[in-house]
């Protein structure tokens, strides 16, 4: 069976925002949760498959973005939930509970942190760029197992869900709206950046750093820029991701987080607009139904990988559309 | 701040070092002879620990859990190596990432199905136990000094096996070019699980010396896991001797950094907030000496330049 790939998408997408409209009907707001939750995964893990499946860099660090999203969100809520001010030094606030103020602090500083990491990772390549990244991602997160202000390894409970103009965002369904919206604006914009120059860049990049280097290009530049906006929005679902469960935690930071991101992108599809969409579907729905049947479900969860690594390229919608994706 | 103190931190240190350098050890080597990346090395680790616990609880003796643990390691790095890893060597480094991440959740969760959530207890043999007086007046576990003698030797056994024996020169000519080796009659599949073999058992012989410190659970290893990349990407990938330095180096100031770094932090603090925020540093203190030396070595202290 072949089809085309963007009528996958478009399937794809149409089931997403279906499944809780159809929980809505018939009384259901746990599903609605659910499909937010892979919403949210499938968010963070496009912003990862920017560099990941286009630029070929594989990060295991992309959970620091994605906490630092999170504690974002958490250190804004909890000043202004407790009325205490945020002492920076240079700069004071009483945090805020506005959703769009939040992210946009979450990608900035996400944004930030990309940079320097980047920096200093991006002078590597290949096993040397995943060990120094997950590293990276371990120094995140024993700095937040110690910071005993922010709740240290108990993490932070937000016991109010942050609000947005003209939203309850309390009521499931209009929480999953912005997280929805937000999806689509991203890929919108990952599609266009896919045929924009830079995104053209950086797929030769994967391809041959020597040939763009040849071209009068700067590889660094494009893998920084390409890094930086990849952590930006990894950050953003990481503060969507705090809202949706009203609590932060070291765990946000782990590497299992890092590794579990890479596994959307792969049964998804390397390198395709919608492959860790997808991925997140599967994962979310492998994990309620598998986790229902078993507590050990993460043994299945890993054969089924061993075998997609092993015998299937292409994920799921190289099997679909039978093309192999972009190889990293 | 006393100079005892001071020895026995470094001590300390020197025995988290020697560990680190057992994990270490066996990640170079397969990183360099096969060039793949194995994150499933900590769950050698795990398996190792586990052997020994249960061997040890059953049998009453540690030896034969050193035994079990050397030997269980080994079995489990071959059974991998045959059924997965073996695949993977001509993959992309994404492919054998993702594999080895399958490997510890069946083996993380598999773990936890046999032997349930509840960590284990290996106690220290009692020939080993107790403290030892070193010249100075310095009382220090017999246990811990035995596992930097374990350390030290297994580090010249290592040289040893790679600079004067058959099998080192066959080790060496791999890292240099595999298919010439292979064309020369070596069988480079049999080299390959030997390798993996033995980097297997030198992981499982240390998560089970460490089980007799630490308790032993599901998840010990990875923590190990990460530190011991870090000592390789410090000591340059597929050096033996640049793991050795680099796991003494991280074990000393991971060890030192969490015990002087808060008395540092004191003398311009609070006591309170020095604690807290000298603690916080000090658990980055490794990341910062793997970051320094990146961007003045790349490839890190030993690795090949490019």
């Amino acid at each position: 069976m072949r089809i085309a790939e963007h009528w996958v998408n478009g399937a794809v997408l149409i089931g997403i925002a279906a499944l809780p409209l159809w929980a809505l009907l018939i009384d259901e707001p746990f599903t609605i949760t659910l499909v937010t939750r892979a919403v949210i995964l499938a968010l963070a893990a496009v912003g990862l498959n920017i560099v990941l499946g286009f630029g070929g860099l594989v990060s295991f660090g992309h959970a620091v973005f994605f906490g630092l999203g999170g504690y974002a969100m958490g250190i804004l809520a909890y000043h202004a939930q407790t009325y205490t001010v945020l002492d920076l030094g240079f700069f004071t606030t009483e945090g805020t509970k506005s959703m769009p103020i939040i992210w946009l602090v979450a990608m900035g500083i996400s944004a930030i942190a990309a940079f320097f990491i980047g920096l200093l990772c991006l002078r590597t390549s290949g096993v040397y760029f995943i060990m120094i990244t997950l590293a990276f991602g371990q120094m995140f997160y024993y700095f937040a197992i110690s910071w005993a202000q922010y709740g240290g390894e108990d993490g932070l409970s937000i016991y109010v869900r942050n609000g947005f103009p003209g939203l309850n965002t309390l009521v499931p369904i209009q929480f999953f709206g912005i997280c929805f919206a937000l999806l689509c604006l991203v890929l919108i914009l990952k599609a266009r950046l896919q045929r924009a120059p830079f995104g053209l860049a950086l797929n030769a990049l994967r391809q041959s750093e020597a040939r763009v280097a040849t071209m009068g290009l700067n590889p660094m530049r494009i893998k920084l820029l390409a890094f930086v906006l990849s952590g930006a929005i990894t950050g953003l679902a990481g503060a969507l991701f705090a809202d949706l469960n009203r609590f932060v935690s070291p765990a946000m930071f782990s590497w299992q987080f890092s590794g579990e991101l890479i596994v959307l992108i792969i049964i998804g599809g390397v390198g395709r607009l919608m492959g860790p969409v997808i991925g997140a579907c599967v994962f979310v729905a492998l994990e309620h139904f598998l986790g229902g049947l078993t507590d050990f479900w993460h043994v299945y969860l890993g054969l089924i990988l061993l075998g997609i690594v092993l015998f299937g390229r292409g994920g799921l919608l190289g099997l679909l559309t039978g093309k192999e994706g972009a190889h990293v | 701040m006393s100079a005892i103190l001071i020895i026995e931190q470094v001590l300390n240190g020197l025995q988290f070092g020697v560990m680190l350098f057992l994990m270490a050890a066996g990640l170079t080597l397969i990183f360099g002879v096969m060039g793949l990346i194995n994150l499933a090395h900590g769950s050698l680790y795990m398996v190792g620990a586990f052997a020994a616990a249960a061997v040890a609880g059953a049998t009453g003796s540690f030896l034969l859990g050193l035994v079990a643990a050397l030997a269980a390691a080994a079995l489990a790095g071959t059974l991998i190596e045959v059924v997965v890893i073996r695949r993977l060597y001509a993959a992309p480094h994404l492919d054998q990432v993702l594999a080895t991440f399958a490997l510890i959740l069946v083996f993380s969760e598999g773990t936890r199905w046999i032997f349930g959530s509840f960590p284990l207890f290996l106690e220290i043999p009692d020939a080993l136990s107790g403290p030892v007086t070193l010249p100075g007046g310095i009382e220090y576990p017999l246990y811990r000094l035995t596992l930097i003698g374990i350390g030290l030797v297994i580090a010249v056994g290592l040289w040893a096996l790679i600079e004067r024996t058959r099998i080192g020169i066959q080790i060496r000519a791999g890292e240099n070019d595999r298919e010439m080796i292979a064309a020369l009659g070596v069988d480079i599949s049999r080299l390959y699980t030997l390798i993996f073999a033995l980097g297997a058992a030198l992981a499982g012989l240390a998560g089970a010396l460490v089980g007799a410190i630490q308790s032993v659970q599901v998840g010990m290893g990875e923590p190990v896991l990460i530190l011991a990349f870090v000592v390789i990407v410090i000591g340059g990938i597929g050096s033996i001797r640049g793991a050795f330095i680099g796991a003494l180096l991280v074990g000393l100031t991971d060890t030192l950094g969490g015990v002087f770094l808060p008395e540092v932090f004191k003398l311009f603090m609070e006591p309170g907030a020095a604690q807290k925020s000298g603690a916080a540093i000090a658990s980055m203190g490794i990341y910062v000496l793997m970051g320094c030396v990146l961007v003045w070595r790349p490839t890190g202290l030993f690795g090949a330049r490019p």
